[in-house]
């Protein structure tokens, strides 16, 4: 048994139909890894968010493999997609996403609620969740109410408040200035580093660069260059070998 | 409380105006079913209030008679016969019909003639607060409701007046014996209702029966109905669910308060529905939100359904509250509307049912959602 959370092995994925159909993934392999923070980079139209969607159980693959903590995806219905998503990813959004009429806590405790945990318990893992992503403070507040950043810091919160395998965010640094992005970025890596979780961005950032372990650029739909990232931690080996 | 239930409402109150919009549609739609089934009953109760009010077992009747007021006779022999049976306690002829009143300024008001001996098994004025029913035995004397005394020119007990140029003495006032033809109830003795109504002595309009406490009551109502004849014999219950039939069903009066409600469950069901639905499609994000961090179908289902529930449980107690304000204001109308804890109880369920439905709509929008568009926000 390896220690991957996340496998994606020649997965292909086309969008559209007739004259608007679009190759978006044309043999994609890659494995996320607990402990690592991996960067998905390209271009706009690389095909990096259809690899977050696929990844994150939204889309199932037209051709090739994807398994999510040993499930596999390919064959699975919208509620079981669901499931797994529910049981094992969490999501951070370039928009936070929150729910403008509840306070950071309910928002955070909403990722437990649908995992039907409810009541005292809940609630007090919504408001450690938040202490560790540094609200304690604002755990009252309504997302109206705070900055960017800390908006962003509970929509980790909530994506990490279900402890799952893998954490995905798409550019979460993408509306925030420098210091907010790099304490972010230091939140993420933490998690990865500290909570042994597979995190990986998606950006077009280049600050956020020195906070990866790995490196991945995607161009139309493949995989263009593996690199290791430039934290001095020290390596893990590679999950996949490089593929042009 | 919950958390579901707290973001249900919160999504219904955040948008106090659409909120708002949403109590009026619920409230005028209930309070429209409330006042029209309210009226229903009142109208059901009233059309039977005299056959209530009988101390009858049994009432025989001109054959196919459709309800109290039916003008046709019967042979008052008839009542002779059925007296000397066994297991009949009384047997009582009844005339009903209509009279003309007199009043002291001359002038004319129809009136309905109830005229019974007022013996045992009969049907006596009720409800009495002034007066002696008995003195009604005593020459040419009546009981009317005081409901009437505008009408009938009168002040109460005393008053004098004519019917068919007979003069007449008020010696009993009841209170809230109403026809819901407005024709006032005039209580008259058996010999009297005779002379004002002009029906021959061998002659009635119904015959009351009671039974004897231990008499079988299936073996008299067989052996009585085999010496009817032409007449027709019911019980009470049958002779009741009769006559509210013709008159709610027969004459198109019930279909016509049935129609009312009708409305006002469709047009409740069709602004809850859009409000509910705008609402929804107005926090289409947010349901993507949770579909995307894994939420099932199930969970935001219920969020919607808790939005209808509360609109229903909101909306009832308003319209709950209007309600009992129109019940008092027509209490001692010519119809009142009456509302029964049993019709409470179904139009909360009614509203519920209404709320939850108007919710499909909604509910058939987020199934659509595709979680996937949170990434392109």
């Amino acid at each position: 048994m390896n220690d991957y959370v996340v496998e994606a092995n020649a997965v292909e994925k086309t969008l559209g139909r007739g004259a608007g159909e679009v190759h978006a993934l044309r043999g994609i392999d890659l494995s996320l890894r607990p402990g690592e923070l991996t960067l998905l980079m390209g271009p706009s139209g690389s095909g990096k968010t259809t690899l977050l969607l696929v990844l994150g159980c939204m889309l199932t693959p037209t051709s090739g493999s994807v398994t999510v903590c040993g499930t596999s995806i390919s064959n699975a219905d919208k509620e079981a997609l669901a499931k797994i998503r529910r049981e094992h990813v969490g999501f951070v959004f370039q928009s936070y996403h929150l729910f403008p009429t509840l306070t950071a806590t309910q928002n955070v405790q909403l990722a437990l609620d649908i995992r039907g945990e409810h009541g005292k318990r809940a609630a007090q893992k919504s408001r450690e969740a938040l202490a560790m992503v540094g609200l304690e403070q604002k755990m009252d507040s309504l997302p109206g109410g705070l900055s960017g950043g800390e908006q962003q810091r509970v929509a980790i919160a909530r994506a990490l408040v279900a402890n799952p395998s893998v954490v995905l965010a798409d550019e979460p640094t993408g509306a925030l200035d420098g210091n907010n992005g790099q304490s972010i970025m230091r939140i993420l890596a933490d998690t990865a580093h500290g909570r042994e979780r597979a995190v990986l961005v998606v950006t077009h950032d280049p600050r956020v660069i020195p906070y990866a372990d790995r490196i991945i650029e995607i161009e139309d739909g493949l995989i263009v260059q593996e690199r290791p990232g430039e934290t001095d931690r020290p390596r893990m080996p590679k999950a996949v070998p490089f593929r042009a | 409380m919950s958390l579901v239930l707290t973001l249900a409402s919160r999504n219904l109150f955040h948008d106090r105006l659409r909120f708002v919009a949403t109590m009026v549609g619920i409230v005028f739609s209930v309070v429209l079913v409330m006042v029209q089934m309210g009226l229903f009953l009142g109208f059901g109760r009233m059309v039977t209030t005299m056959i209530d009010h009988a101390s009858a077992d049994l009432w025989i009747l001109p054959k196919g008679a459709k309800c109290f007021e039916d003008p046709s006779l019967i042979d008052v022999k008839l009542r002779d016969r059925v007296a000397t049976m066994d297991g009949v306690s009384s047997a009582v002829p009844l005339v009903i019909g209509f009279s003309d009143w007199r009043l002291e300024s001359g002038e004319l008001t129809p009136v309905f003639i109830v005229g019974a001996d007022l013996r045992d098994g009969s049907l006596q004025p009720f409800n009495v607060v002034d007066g002696n029913v008995q003195a009604l035995t005593q020459g040419a004397n009546v009981a009317v409701d005081r409901s009437y005394f505008d009408r009938l020119g009168i002040s109460g007990v005393g008053s004098t007046a004519e019917i068919r140029g007979r003069k007449v003495r008020v010696v009993a006032v009841t209170d809230g014996i109403r026809s819901f033809a407005t024709t006032p109830y005039v209580f008259v003795d058996l010999k009297n209702a005779r002379n004002y109504t002009g029906t021959p002595r061998d002659r009635a309009s119904s015959v009351l029966v009671r039974l004897k406490s231990d008499a079988d009551r299936e073996k008299a109502l067989s052996e009585i109905r085999a010496q009817a004849g032409d007449a027709e014999v019911l019980t009470s219950d049958d002779f009741r669910s009769r006559s509210r039939s013709f008159w709610l069903f027969g004459t198109g009066a019930g279909a016509a308060l049935f129609a009312g409600a009708l409305l006002g469950v469709i047009v409740g069901t069709v602004i809850v529905a859009q409000t509910l639905y705008s609402s929804t499609k107005d926090h289409l994000n947010e349901f993507a939100t949770l579909r995307a961090m894994g939420s099932s179908n199930g969970y935001i289902y219920t969020v919607i359904i808790y939005q209808a529930l509360i609109n229903a449980v909101i909306g009832f107690a308003i319209a709950a509250g209007i309600g009992s304000i129109v019940v008092q204001m027509t209490a001692k109308s010519a119809l009142p509307i009456v509302v029964t804890p049993w019709l409470m109880a179904a139009l909360f369920a009614l509203t519920v049912v209404m709320c939850v439905a108007s919710g499909i709509g909604a509910i058939i929008r987020v199934v659509r959602i595709d979680p996937a568009t949170v990434f392109m926000r």
